[in-house]
C-alpha cells in the first residue's frame, strides 16, 4: 500500500516477497497486534533515557529480525520525525530549568533538550515496532487478525473496504490528474489552480459515492448479508507463545531498567 | 497535525481514547448495511485525497479534508477517519499507537461538528449558497482541529504552549485553502449530483 507515497516502491513486505521475510512475518499476526500495542503502552509509560533507549534498540532489534529493507525503513520512521521536529525544537526554549544558552534572549534549558530527545526516543520505537510487527501483515490479515482479536464486524468491512478502494480511488485521482495536465494545467499559487483542485476533490468525491452504489448493487446481487467471510483461519503455535513471552519479558526488563 | 506517542501525559492520552471510542460506537451504529460500502468508499478517496499536495507560496500543504468528510458521512466520519489514522500509522509510520485515540478525535469531532452546524445549510438554497457554507464548514473544521491539537498539548503541560500556539498560526493558511476547496468540492457536488447533500443532511 505504501506505493500511494512512493510511486516506485512497494509495500515494505511487498518489496521483499522474493526473500523469505524474517522471523516476524511466522508469528501469528493476532500476537504480533497484540504485543506492538503492549510494547507501545510500555514504552509511553517508561520515564528515563536509559530505559528508552532500551526500548528503541528492542525496537531495532525486532527491525533486523523482520528483515524489512533498513535503510527504507528508517527513512519513513525519519519522515514522522520531520513532522515533530518543529515542537521538539522549541521544547528546549518554552520548558523553564537550567540555562543551556541562549538565542535572541531566549534561555534554552538542560531540561527541556531532555525531555524533546525522551519524546523523540518514544515515538520513534513505538513507530518502529508498530511497522516491523504490524506494518508487514497484508492489509487484509490485519483486517482479519483484527476480527479476531473481538473488533466490531461493522469497523473491520470500514477498514477492509478502504483498503481496498485505496489502491482503485488512487487511480482513478492520477487518471484525473494527467487529464488535467494533457490540458495545460500546471499548479500554482492562483485561484484557478484551487478552483481546479476543489473540482477535482468533488469530482473524486462524487464519482467514489457512484462507485459505492455499484459496489452495493454487486454486493447485494451476491447476497451480501453483513458477515465477514474469513479466508484464513490463524492458530497459534509454540513459536507465537515464545515470541509473545520473549516481548513480554523484554517489555518487563524495560520496566525494571526504568525504575532501577 | 499528528500528534506522536510520547508527547502528551497520560490523562489526555486516555480521555482521548475514551472519547474516540464513543465517537466511533456511535458512527458505527449510524452505518447500517447499505451505507457500509458508501463509507468505505469515501474513507478510502479522503486518504488519496490527503496525499494531493497544493502549492502555496513556495511551499506546498497536503488536505485534510475533514470538514468535507464530515459533511458528506456525519457521524459515520468518525470511524472512517479512525481507520484512515490507523492505516497511516500502521504502514507509513505517521502520528502512533497510543495516540491514536487523541489524534482520532481532533479530527473527526471537528468533522461531526462541521456536519452537524452546517450540514443543512449547504443542500439548502442555490449551488453558490451551499458551496459558501461548505467553504465555511471547511475552514472551521480545520481550525476546530488546529484548536484541539493546541488543547490537547496543552493539558499535557505548560511547556508545549508554545509549540501549541505555532500549530495554530501555522495552519491559518491551510484553514483558508480548505475553505476554497471544500467550497469549491460543494459547489461542483451540488450541480453534479445534488441529492447527495440534501439526503447526506438527513442521514
Amino acid at each position: 500500500m505504501a506505493h500511494v507515497l512512493e510511486p516506485q516502491a512497494k509495500t515494505l513486505a511487498e518489496a521483499e516477497q522474493d526473500a523469505p521475510y524474517g522471523l516476524i512475518a511466522d508469528i501469528d499476526p493476532r500476537v504480533r497486534i497484540v504485543m506492538a500495542c503492549v510494547f507501545a503502552v510500555v514504552t509511553v509509560a517508561l520515564g528515563s533515557v536509559p530505559g528508552l533507549l532500551a526500548a528503541l534498540s528492542i525496537a531495532i532489534g525486532l527491525l533486523l529480525l523482520s528483515r524489512l529493507p533498513i535503510r527504507r525503513t528508517l527513512k519513513r520512521m525519519a519522515m514522522m520525525d520531520g513532522f515533530i521536529i518543529f515542537m521538539l525544537v522549541l521544547m528546549p526554549f518554552s520548558m523553564p530549568g537550567d540555562v543551556m544558552f541562549t538565542v535572541f534572549g531566549f534561555p534554552a534549558s538542560w531540561q527541556g533538550l531532555w525531555k524533546a530527545f525522551e519524546i523523540a526516543l518514544t515515538a520513534n520505537a513505538v513507530i518502529l515496532t508498530l511497522m516491523v510487527l504490524v506494518g508487514t501483515m497484508e492489509p487484509v490479515t490485519l483486517g482479519h487478525a483484527l476480527h479476531r482479536l473481538r473488533c466490531p464486524e461493522v469497523l473491520v468491512h470500514l477498514m477492509m473496504f478502504t483498503i481496498r478502494y485505496i489502491e482503485v480511488l488512487r487511480e482513478e485521482y492520477l487518471r484525473l490528474r494527467s487529464a488535467m495536465k494533457i490540458r495545460g494545467f500546471r499548479p500554482g499559487t492562483n485561484w484557478h489552480t484551487y478552483r481546479s483542485f476543489g473540482y477535482l476533490v468533488g469530482m473524486m468525491m462524487v464519482r467514489a459515492i457512484e462507485r459505492s452504489e455499484r459496489i452495493l448493487g454487486a454486493m447485494k446481487c451476491r447476497g451480501f448479508s453483513g458477515r465477514l467471510m474469513l479466508l484464513q483461519e490463524f492458530s497459534m503455535s509454540r513459536r507465537d507463545h515464545v515470541f509473545a513471552a520473549l516481548l513480554g519479558a523484554a517489555c518487563i526488563g524495560l520496566l525494571i531498567v526504568d525504575f532501577a | 497535525m499528528h500528534i506522536v506517542d510520547g508527547a502528551l501525559s497520560n490523562p489526555v492520552v486516555i480521555g482521548g481514547a475514551v472519547a474516540a471510542v464513543g465517537g466511533i460506537a456511535i458512527g458505527l451504529r449510524s452505518l447500517d448495511l447499505d451505507r457500509i460500502p458508501t463509507a468505505g468508499v469515501l474513507s478510502a478517496s479522503f486518504f488519496v485525497a490527503s496525499l494531493i499536495h497544493v502549492p502555496i507560496g513556495p511551499s506546498s500543504v497536503h488536505l485534510i479534508l475533514n470538514g468535507l468528510a464530515g459533511l458528506l458521512l456525519g457521524w459515520a466520519a468518525f470511524p472512517a477517519l479512525f481507520v484512515g489514522l490507523l492505516l497511516q500509522a500502521v504502514f507509513f509510520g505517521f502520528g502512533g499507537l497510543t495516540v491514536l485515540g487523541v489524534n482520532t478525535v481532533n479530527i473527526a469531532l471537528p468533522a461531526v461538528l462541521a456536519w452537524m452546524i452546517f450540514g443543512g445549510l449547504i443542500g439548502r438554497g442555490s449551488p453558490v449558497h451551499g458551496a459558501i457554507w461548505g467553504g465555511i464548514g471547511g475552514a472551521f473544521a480545520i481550525a476546530a482541529t488546529t484548536g484541539f491539537v493546541a488543547i490537547s498539548l496543552a493539558l499535557s503541560g505548560d511547556e508545549f504552549l508554545p509549540a501549541a500556539k505555532l500549530v495554530f498560526f501555522a495552519h491559518i493558511p491551510v484553514m483558508v485553502i480548505e475553505a476554497v476547496l471544500t467550497g469549491f468540492a460543494v459547489l461542483l457536488a451540488r450541480k453534479v449530483k445534488p441529492e447527495l447533500f440534501v439526503k447526506g443532511a438527513s442521514a
